[in-house]
Protein backbone atom coordinates (compact mmCIF):
# COMPACT_ATOMS: atom_id res chain seq x y z
CA UNK A 1 0.00 0.00 0.00
CA UNK A 2 1.28 3.47 -0.82
CA UNK A 3 1.94 6.08 1.84
CA UNK A 4 -1.34 7.78 1.04
CA UNK A 5 -3.25 4.67 2.10
CA UNK A 6 -1.55 4.44 5.48
CA UNK A 7 -2.52 6.54 8.47
CA UNK A 8 -5.36 7.88 6.40
CA UNK A 9 -7.10 10.28 8.75
CA UNK A 10 -9.28 13.33 8.37
CA UNK A 11 -9.54 16.38 10.55
CA UNK A 12 -12.50 18.58 11.37
CA UNK A 13 -12.29 21.61 13.66
CA UNK A 14 -8.88 20.47 14.88
CA UNK A 15 -10.02 16.95 15.82
CA UNK A 16 -8.56 14.04 13.87
CA UNK A 17 -10.48 10.85 13.11
CA UNK A 18 -9.70 7.55 11.43
CA UNK A 19 -13.25 6.40 10.74
CA UNK A 20 -14.97 8.18 7.88
CA UNK A 21 -18.41 6.93 8.79
CA UNK A 22 -20.53 9.04 11.13
CA UNK A 23 -23.71 7.37 12.29
CA UNK A 24 -26.93 8.71 13.68
CA UNK A 25 -28.56 7.33 16.79
CA UNK A 26 -32.22 7.63 15.84
CA UNK A 27 -34.87 5.10 14.79
CA UNK A 28 -33.28 2.04 16.40
CA UNK A 29 -35.32 -0.62 18.20
CA UNK A 30 -33.55 0.33 21.42
CA UNK A 31 -30.35 1.93 22.66
CA UNK A 32 -28.60 -1.44 22.96
CA UNK A 33 -29.08 -2.14 19.24
CA UNK A 34 -28.05 1.42 18.57
CA UNK A 35 -24.77 0.98 20.46
CA UNK A 36 -24.08 -2.35 18.73
CA UNK A 37 -24.64 -0.76 15.31
CA UNK A 38 -22.32 2.15 16.10
CA UNK A 39 -19.64 -0.35 17.13
CA UNK A 40 -20.17 -2.48 14.00
CA UNK A 41 -19.90 0.66 11.88
CA UNK A 42 -16.54 1.41 13.45
CA UNK A 43 -17.82 4.94 14.03
CA UNK A 44 -15.92 7.45 16.12
CA UNK A 45 -18.56 10.17 15.86
CA UNK A 46 -22.29 9.77 16.46
CA UNK A 47 -24.97 12.39 15.99
CA UNK A 48 -27.37 12.95 18.86
CA UNK A 49 -30.46 15.07 19.40
CA UNK A 50 -31.43 17.12 22.42
CA UNK A 51 -34.90 16.84 23.93
CA UNK A 52 -36.79 17.43 27.15
CA UNK A 53 -36.20 14.83 29.86
CA UNK A 54 -39.22 12.63 30.51
CA UNK A 55 -39.98 13.83 34.04
CA UNK A 56 -42.78 11.35 34.62
CA UNK A 57 -40.30 8.46 34.41
CA UNK A 58 -36.72 9.53 35.13
CA UNK A 59 -35.66 5.88 35.41
CA UNK A 60 -36.20 5.12 31.71
CA UNK A 61 -33.07 4.23 29.71
CA UNK A 62 -30.83 7.08 28.65
CA UNK A 63 -28.76 7.19 25.47
CA UNK A 64 -25.53 7.99 27.32
CA UNK A 65 -25.84 4.76 29.32
CA UNK A 66 -25.50 2.75 26.09
CA UNK A 67 -23.75 4.94 23.52
CA UNK A 68 -21.10 6.31 25.80
CA UNK A 69 -19.62 9.77 25.41
CA UNK A 70 -16.17 8.49 26.40
CA UNK A 71 -16.26 6.02 23.49
CA UNK A 72 -17.82 8.22 20.79
CA UNK A 73 -17.53 11.90 19.98
CA UNK A 74 -21.08 13.22 20.28
CA UNK A 75 -22.17 15.54 17.51
CA UNK A 76 -25.31 17.28 18.79
CA UNK A 77 -27.74 18.28 16.06
CA UNK A 78 -30.47 20.86 15.73
CA UNK A 79 -33.02 18.50 14.21
CA UNK A 80 -36.50 19.94 14.44
CA UNK A 81 -35.28 23.55 14.41
CA UNK A 82 -36.76 25.89 11.82
CA UNK A 83 -35.09 29.16 12.82
CA UNK A 84 -31.59 30.31 13.67
CA UNK A 85 -32.70 31.28 17.18
CA UNK A 86 -34.10 27.80 17.86
CA UNK A 87 -30.86 26.25 16.64
CA UNK A 88 -28.71 28.50 18.82
CA UNK A 89 -30.86 27.85 21.90
CA UNK A 90 -30.71 24.08 21.32
CA UNK A 91 -26.94 24.01 20.84
CA UNK A 92 -26.25 26.20 23.86
CA UNK A 93 -28.01 23.53 25.91
CA UNK A 94 -26.16 20.78 24.04
CA UNK A 95 -22.85 22.47 24.80
CA UNK A 96 -23.72 22.49 28.48
CA UNK A 97 -24.94 18.87 28.40
CA UNK A 98 -21.92 17.59 26.54
CA UNK A 99 -19.22 20.07 27.35
CA UNK A 100 -17.89 20.58 23.83
CA UNK A 101 -18.49 22.94 20.95
CA UNK A 102 -18.46 20.71 17.83
CA UNK A 103 -22.05 20.65 16.55
CA UNK A 104 -24.16 19.79 13.54
CA UNK A 105 -26.39 22.56 12.29
CA UNK A 106 -29.51 21.68 10.39
CA UNK A 107 -32.27 24.20 9.86
CA UNK A 108 -35.15 22.56 8.05
CA UNK A 109 -37.71 24.12 5.78
CA UNK A 110 -40.78 21.90 5.90
CA UNK A 111 -41.76 18.52 7.24
CA UNK A 112 -42.54 16.90 3.87
CA UNK A 113 -39.03 16.85 2.40
CA UNK A 114 -36.93 18.08 5.35
CA UNK A 115 -34.63 19.87 2.94
CA UNK A 116 -32.58 22.62 4.56
CA UNK A 117 -33.66 26.26 4.55
CA UNK A 118 -30.35 27.60 3.33
CA UNK A 119 -31.01 31.29 3.96
CA UNK A 120 -31.84 30.53 7.60
CA UNK A 121 -29.02 27.96 7.84
CA UNK A 122 -26.46 30.57 6.80
CA UNK A 123 -27.88 33.08 9.30
CA UNK A 124 -27.83 30.46 12.09
CA UNK A 125 -24.26 29.51 11.20
CA UNK A 126 -23.12 33.10 11.69
CA UNK A 127 -24.90 33.29 15.06
CA UNK A 128 -23.28 30.04 16.21
CA UNK A 129 -19.81 31.02 15.07
CA UNK A 130 -20.12 34.33 16.96
CA UNK A 131 -20.78 32.21 20.08
CA UNK A 132 -17.67 30.09 19.55
CA UNK A 133 -19.22 26.93 18.14
CA UNK A 134 -17.46 24.71 15.60
CA UNK A 135 -20.19 23.99 13.11
CA UNK A 136 -20.62 21.14 10.65
CA UNK A 137 -23.43 22.25 8.38
CA UNK A 138 -26.14 20.11 6.81
CA UNK A 139 -26.95 21.82 3.54
CA UNK A 140 -28.46 21.50 0.11
CA UNK A 141 -26.26 20.36 -2.77
CA UNK A 142 -26.02 23.93 -4.08
CA UNK A 143 -22.35 24.82 -4.68
CA UNK A 144 -23.11 28.54 -4.32
CA UNK A 145 -24.53 28.17 -0.82
CA UNK A 146 -21.80 25.65 0.06
CA UNK A 147 -19.23 28.35 -0.71
CA UNK A 148 -21.15 30.91 1.36
CA UNK A 149 -21.15 28.50 4.32
CA UNK A 150 -17.43 27.95 3.98
CA UNK A 151 -16.77 31.69 3.70
CA UNK A 152 -18.82 32.21 6.87
CA UNK A 153 -16.57 29.76 8.73
CA UNK A 154 -18.27 26.35 8.57
CA UNK A 155 -16.05 23.57 9.93
CA UNK A 156 -17.48 21.11 7.39
CA UNK A 157 -19.93 21.20 4.50
CA UNK A 158 -22.50 18.39 4.57
CA UNK A 159 -24.74 18.32 1.51
CA UNK A 160 -27.71 15.98 1.45
CA UNK A 161 -27.42 13.19 -1.11
CA UNK A 162 -31.23 13.06 -1.10
CA UNK A 163 -33.93 13.96 1.45
CA UNK A 164 -33.38 12.68 5.01
CA UNK A 165 -34.56 9.10 5.40
CA UNK A 166 -35.40 8.72 1.69
CA UNK A 167 -32.65 6.17 0.99
CA UNK A 168 -32.34 7.29 -2.62
CA UNK A 169 -28.59 7.89 -2.81
CA UNK A 170 -26.78 10.78 -4.50
CA UNK A 171 -29.22 12.67 -6.72
CA UNK A 172 -26.92 15.32 -8.15
CA UNK A 173 -23.42 14.08 -8.89
CA UNK A 174 -22.58 17.20 -10.84
CA UNK A 175 -23.33 19.57 -7.97
CA UNK A 176 -21.64 17.35 -5.40
CA UNK A 177 -18.58 17.25 -7.64
CA UNK A 178 -18.50 21.04 -7.85
CA UNK A 179 -18.81 21.34 -4.07
CA UNK A 180 -15.94 18.87 -3.60
CA UNK A 181 -13.80 20.71 -6.11
CA UNK A 182 -14.11 24.09 -4.45
CA UNK A 183 -14.19 23.18 -0.75
CA UNK A 184 -11.17 23.64 1.50
CA UNK A 185 -12.95 22.21 4.55
CA UNK A 186 -14.16 18.60 4.84
CA UNK A 187 -17.17 17.67 2.70
CA UNK A 188 -19.48 14.92 3.95
CA UNK A 189 -22.52 13.43 2.33
CA UNK A 190 -25.18 13.70 5.00
CA UNK A 191 -28.63 12.16 4.55
CA UNK A 192 -30.22 10.18 1.76
CA UNK A 193 -27.83 7.24 1.64
CA UNK A 194 -29.80 4.01 1.19
CA UNK A 195 -27.34 1.19 0.80
CA UNK A 196 -23.63 0.41 0.69
CA UNK A 197 -23.12 1.35 -2.96
CA UNK A 198 -24.40 4.89 -2.23
CA UNK A 199 -21.69 5.29 0.40
CA UNK A 200 -19.05 3.87 -1.95
CA UNK A 201 -19.99 6.38 -4.66
CA UNK A 202 -19.77 9.30 -2.24
CA UNK A 203 -16.31 8.25 -1.11
CA UNK A 204 -15.13 7.50 -4.67
CA UNK A 205 -16.02 11.08 -5.55
CA UNK A 206 -13.64 12.28 -2.85
CA UNK A 207 -15.93 12.99 0.08
CA UNK A 208 -14.09 13.12 3.39
CA UNK A 209 -16.75 11.10 5.18
CA UNK A 210 -20.37 9.98 5.07
CA UNK A 211 -23.07 10.55 7.67
CA UNK A 212 -26.06 8.25 7.80
CA UNK A 213 -28.78 7.02 10.12
CA UNK A 214 -31.84 5.49 8.47
CA UNK A 215 -29.91 3.29 6.02
CA UNK A 216 -28.54 1.37 9.01
CA UNK A 217 -31.42 1.70 11.47
CA UNK A 218 -34.10 0.60 9.01
CA UNK A 219 -32.16 -2.30 7.49
CA UNK A 220 -33.61 -5.72 8.28
CA UNK A 221 -30.38 -6.43 10.16
CA UNK A 222 -28.99 -3.08 11.32
CA UNK A 223 -25.80 -4.53 12.78
CA UNK A 224 -24.92 -6.29 9.51
CA UNK A 225 -25.74 -3.16 7.51
CA UNK A 226 -23.54 -1.11 9.84
CA UNK A 227 -20.69 -3.48 9.02
CA UNK A 228 -21.50 -3.25 5.29
CA UNK A 229 -21.38 0.54 5.50
CA UNK A 230 -18.05 0.44 7.32
CA UNK A 231 -16.56 -1.60 4.50
CA UNK A 232 -18.26 0.50 1.82
CA UNK A 233 -16.76 3.70 3.17
CA UNK A 234 -13.29 2.13 3.45
CA UNK A 235 -13.64 0.63 -0.02
CA UNK A 236 -14.74 3.88 -1.66
CA UNK A 237 -12.01 5.82 0.11
CA UNK A 238 -9.29 3.39 -0.94
CA UNK A 239 -10.55 3.39 -4.53
CA UNK A 240 -10.41 7.19 -4.55
CA UNK A 241 -6.89 7.19 -3.12
CA UNK A 242 -5.81 4.45 -5.51
CA UNK A 243 -7.06 6.38 -8.54
CA UNK A 244 -9.36 4.51 -10.87
CA UNK A 245 -8.33 3.33 -14.36
CA UNK A 246 -9.29 5.36 -17.39
CA UNK A 247 -12.58 4.57 -19.11
CA UNK A 248 -12.28 3.40 -22.72
CA UNK A 249 -14.80 2.99 -25.47
CA UNK A 250 -13.47 -0.40 -26.58
CA UNK A 251 -12.06 -3.54 -24.98
CA UNK A 252 -8.41 -3.90 -23.93
CA UNK A 253 -7.40 -7.56 -23.48
CA UNK A 254 -5.95 -8.50 -20.13
CA UNK A 255 -3.99 -11.50 -21.56
CA UNK A 256 -1.10 -10.70 -23.90
CA UNK A 257 -1.73 -11.37 -27.60
CA UNK A 258 1.95 -12.17 -28.25
CA UNK A 259 2.98 -15.84 -28.10
CA UNK A 260 -0.47 -17.23 -29.02
CA UNK A 261 -0.25 -20.83 -30.29
CA UNK B 1 -43.17 26.93 44.81
CA UNK B 2 -44.75 26.95 41.38
CA UNK B 3 -42.41 26.32 38.46
CA UNK B 4 -42.96 25.95 34.75
CA UNK B 5 -40.98 22.84 34.03
CA UNK B 6 -40.57 21.63 30.45
CA UNK B 7 -43.66 23.59 29.53
CA UNK B 8 -45.84 22.30 32.38
CA UNK B 9 -46.85 24.18 35.50
CA UNK B 10 -45.89 22.17 38.58
CA UNK B 11 -45.87 22.69 42.32
CA UNK B 12 -42.79 21.80 44.38
CA UNK B 13 -42.14 21.90 48.10
CA UNK B 14 -38.78 21.78 49.82
CA UNK B 15 -37.02 23.11 46.74
CA UNK B 16 -34.74 26.11 47.20
CA UNK B 17 -31.96 25.67 44.64
CA UNK B 18 -31.75 24.09 41.23
CA UNK B 19 -29.68 21.28 42.79
CA UNK B 20 -32.66 20.53 45.10
CA UNK B 21 -35.01 20.35 42.12
CA UNK B 22 -32.77 18.07 40.05
CA UNK B 23 -32.35 15.78 43.03
CA UNK B 24 -36.09 15.75 43.84
CA UNK B 25 -36.83 14.82 40.21
CA UNK B 26 -34.47 11.87 40.53
CA UNK B 27 -32.19 13.07 37.72
CA UNK B 28 -28.45 12.56 37.41
CA UNK B 29 -27.08 16.10 37.03
CA UNK B 30 -24.21 14.79 34.87
CA UNK B 31 -26.68 13.67 32.20
CA UNK B 32 -28.84 16.76 31.82
CA UNK B 33 -28.59 20.42 30.93
CA UNK B 34 -30.80 23.14 32.36
CA UNK B 35 -32.05 26.40 30.97
CA UNK B 36 -33.66 28.85 33.42
CA UNK B 37 -35.67 31.73 31.96
CA UNK B 38 -33.84 31.23 28.65
CA UNK B 39 -30.37 31.34 30.29
CA UNK B 40 -28.14 28.26 30.52
CA UNK B 41 -27.29 27.31 34.07
CA UNK B 42 -23.82 25.76 34.22
CA UNK B 43 -23.79 22.43 36.05
CA UNK B 44 -21.31 23.86 38.54
CA UNK B 45 -23.89 26.47 39.61
CA UNK B 46 -26.85 24.25 40.43
CA UNK B 47 -26.21 24.52 44.17
CA UNK B 48 -25.92 28.28 44.13
CA UNK B 49 -28.86 28.91 41.80
CA UNK B 50 -31.88 29.83 43.94
CA UNK B 51 -35.17 29.27 42.15
CA UNK B 52 -38.01 31.78 42.20
CA UNK B 53 -41.74 31.24 41.71
CA UNK B 54 -42.86 30.97 38.08
CA UNK B 55 -39.32 30.35 36.86
CA UNK B 56 -39.43 28.75 33.44
CA UNK B 57 -37.10 25.76 33.37
CA UNK B 58 -36.13 23.44 30.58
CA UNK B 59 -34.35 20.23 31.56
CA UNK B 60 -33.00 18.37 28.55
CA UNK B 61 -30.72 15.48 27.69
CA UNK B 62 -29.28 13.71 24.67
CA UNK B 63 -31.47 11.23 22.86
CA UNK B 64 -31.05 9.31 19.61
CA UNK B 65 -31.03 11.46 16.48
CA UNK B 66 -29.58 11.69 13.01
Amino acid sequence: MSESGKNDTWTVAGRTFTSRLIVGTGKYKDYAQNAAAAEAAGAEIVTVALRRVNLSDPSQPMLVDYVKPDRFTFLPNTAGCYTGEEAVRTLRLAREAGGWDLVKLEVLSNTAHLLPDMEETLRALKLLISEGFQVMVYCSDDPVYAQKLEDAGAAAIMPAAAPIGSGRGIQNFLNLGLILEQAKVPVLVDAGVGTASDAVLAMEMGCDAVLMNTAIAEARDPILMASAMKHAVISGRQAWLAGRMAKRNYAAPSSPLAGLI
Amino acid sequence: MQLILNGEQREFSGVVTLADLVSQLGLDPRKVAVERNLEIVPRSSYRTTALAGDDRLEIVHFIGGG
